[in-house]
């Protein structure tokens, strides 16, 4: 059944999508969970629906719109976030909800038909269009090399940012880059899996790797691979049960609660552990 | 005569109901070792800060080594007070350590030079041991040791740290004193604490900080100092540990 699945070419490039994807999620998704910003990473998703609705109206193409509304959010949210140094979510809220307001006011004042607006809300990573698994290939490739590069000021500045500043690391410019690669990232994949399996490979691959993983880069790659297999699982399983039994569970969700039953069993892991040692 | 490395003048922060810091002046000269203690929020932390520049007085000047605090990052080293961090955070000793060569002075050693410049920073905190440990399971004391071999490591000219004794058991305790007192020749030390007893058997000279800062450059700690410092609040006195450490340290002072 395996290589039947793989016989189809939507599958095949399904699953590339679906691995390009995770090792952007595991190294963004990384430093989203441990240095807590996997609200901001949700409000920015949103917040890129104002470009595409403003791409409709104007008539560039709506990513070009999403992305300029991704990245001008996150250094609006980043900038007062390092001048309030205060809880941010009540501001994030309001990107969040103004965003996708503006993309559905600017859609609707299009001409012609209203664009389907919930589509780029939920993707479908069954189609995805073959241009961005180039797109998202090459997000990964800029990712890494940024790792190469900068992974120990990145690693410094969000474990201790007062001490990264006291050593000399520009620690704004940092914080800055970081939010503006999740929106990057956020904006990207939006088109490839949709906002929600977006958040989902964000957040819980990278949580399930931080049980484990002895390291930060360590933390990355765990997050990669589980992130991989997730969806490589959701994929395989959701195409055998529509074909077995007849049973379709959309692909996308169906990826998300395994991820979310992977981390119920880890922490249940981690606990088990914990107890034994303490025991 | 050369730059003071920490020269403060009529310092003030906060607002004027509840000033934190009020006219504080402070000079050191290259080597000194000083000990400030005071009671709990008595804005030792907030002093630590503004001379690393991360908080900006709202009166008086700054200076580290003749400059503004924020254009001499690099030189100080500082050990914050290790309860602030993210125990979920997966990162190693090492790791740790080698953060502190990401400044300018140690940048240009490459990876390899770093990592010996950290591996040897970590023997001296005597945790080679426990170089690929996670930070999440060291005690509160190797913690502190983790910190304290951070901050060397970069082997800066001024060290400022927080409370490093906090959690430690007295013999690790004694042995971080130890090494501070190895160190206070060859660089100028600030040590903030509530251990007053230990703390003035290692300092050179020593201060009492509440809003006010009380130095005579000595190493004696005077009852009007203690007064000054602790003053008339009679609930910090029983918080604190003046009353009872300020005998023996009397009996010693001489």
């Amino acid at each position: 059944m395996i290589s039947d699945a793989l016989g189809y070419e939507f599958f095949q490039r399904a699953l590339m999508a679906g691995l390009l994807a995770s090792v952007a999620c595991g190294v963004v998704g990384t430093f989203v969970v441990v240095r807590r910003i996997a609200s901001i990473s949700g409000g920015l998703a949103h917040a890129s629906f104002g470009g595409i609705g403003l791409g409709y109206l104007v008539g560039f193409p709506p990513m070009a719109g999403a992305l300029a509304f991704g990245i001008a959010s996150a250094l609006g949210i980043g900038v007062a976030e390092l001048r309030l140094r205060q809880g941010m979510d009540t501001l994030i809220a309001m990107v969040w909800a103004v965003g996708m307001a503006l993309g559905i006011v600017f859609a609707s004042l299009a001409p012609g038909p209203t664009p389907d607006l919930l589509s780029y809300l939920f993707g479908n990573i069954l189609f995805v269009p073959p241009v961005y698994l180039w797109l998202t290939a090459a997000l990964d490739v800029v990712l890494l090399l940024l790792m190469r590069f900068r992974f120990r000021q990145l690693q410094a500045v969000a474990f201790d940012e007062e001490f990264s500043w006291v050593i000399g690391l520009p620690v704004g410019r940092m914080f800055l880059l970081l939010l503006g690669l999740t929106a990057v990232t956020v904006v990207v994949l939006i088109r490839v899996v949709g906002v929600i399996l977006v958040i989902a490979l964000l957040t819980i691959p990278a949580a399930i790797a931080r049980h484990w993983a002895g390291g930060l880069s360590h933390m990355m790659m765990l997050a990669a691979v589980v992130g991989g297999l997730c969806i490589s699982a959701g994929l395989f399983v959701s195409y055998g049960l529509s074909v077995a039994f007849g049973v379709d569970i959309p692909t996308g969700p169906f990826i998300i609660l395994l991820a979310a039953a992977l981390y119920g069993l880890s922490s249940l892991a981690l606990a088990l552990r914990a107890g034994k040692r303490t025991a | 005569m050369s730059t003071p490395p920490i020269a403060l003048r009529d310092v003030g922060f906060g607002y004027a109901s509840t000033p934190v810091l009020q006219s504080v002046n402070l000079t050191l000269a290259e080597g000194d070792f000083l000990g400030i203690i005071g009671p709990n929020a008595g804005g030792k932390t907030t002093l630590l800060k503004i001379i690393l520049g991360l908080l900006e007085p709202d009166q008086g000047t700054v200076e580290v080594f003749g400059r503004p605090p924020a254009a001499s990052r690099g030189s100080i080293g500082y050990v914050p007070q290790y309860a602030k961090f993210d125990a979920g955070f997966p990162i190693d000793v090492l790791e740790t350590v080698r953060m502190g060569c990401l400044g300018p002075s140690v940048r240009a050693l490459g990876q390899a030079g770093q990592r010996d410049l950290a591996m040897a920073a970590i023997e001296r905190v005597e945790l080679t041991d426990l170089k690929s440990e996670r930070l999440d399971r060291l005690s509160g004391g190797q913690l502190q040791r983790v910190l304290i071999a951070r901050a060397l490591v970069s082997e800066p000219r001024i060290l400022l740290l927080d409370e490093p004794t906090a959690s430690v058991d007295t013999r690790i305790g004694r042995s971080v004193y130890e090494l501070l007192g190895l160190l206070s020749g060859s660089m100028t030390i600030i040590l903030v604490s509530h251990d007053i007893g230990v703390i003035s058997r290692y300092v050179r000279t020593i201060a009492c900080l509440n809003v006010r800062l009380h130095y005579h450059h000595s190493r004696e700690l005077t009852d009007e100092m203690v007064e000054a410092a602790y003053g008339c609040p009679v609930d910090l006195v029983a918080h604190g540990h003046p009353h009872r450490v300020l005998p023996t340290h009397s009996g010693e002072g001489g």
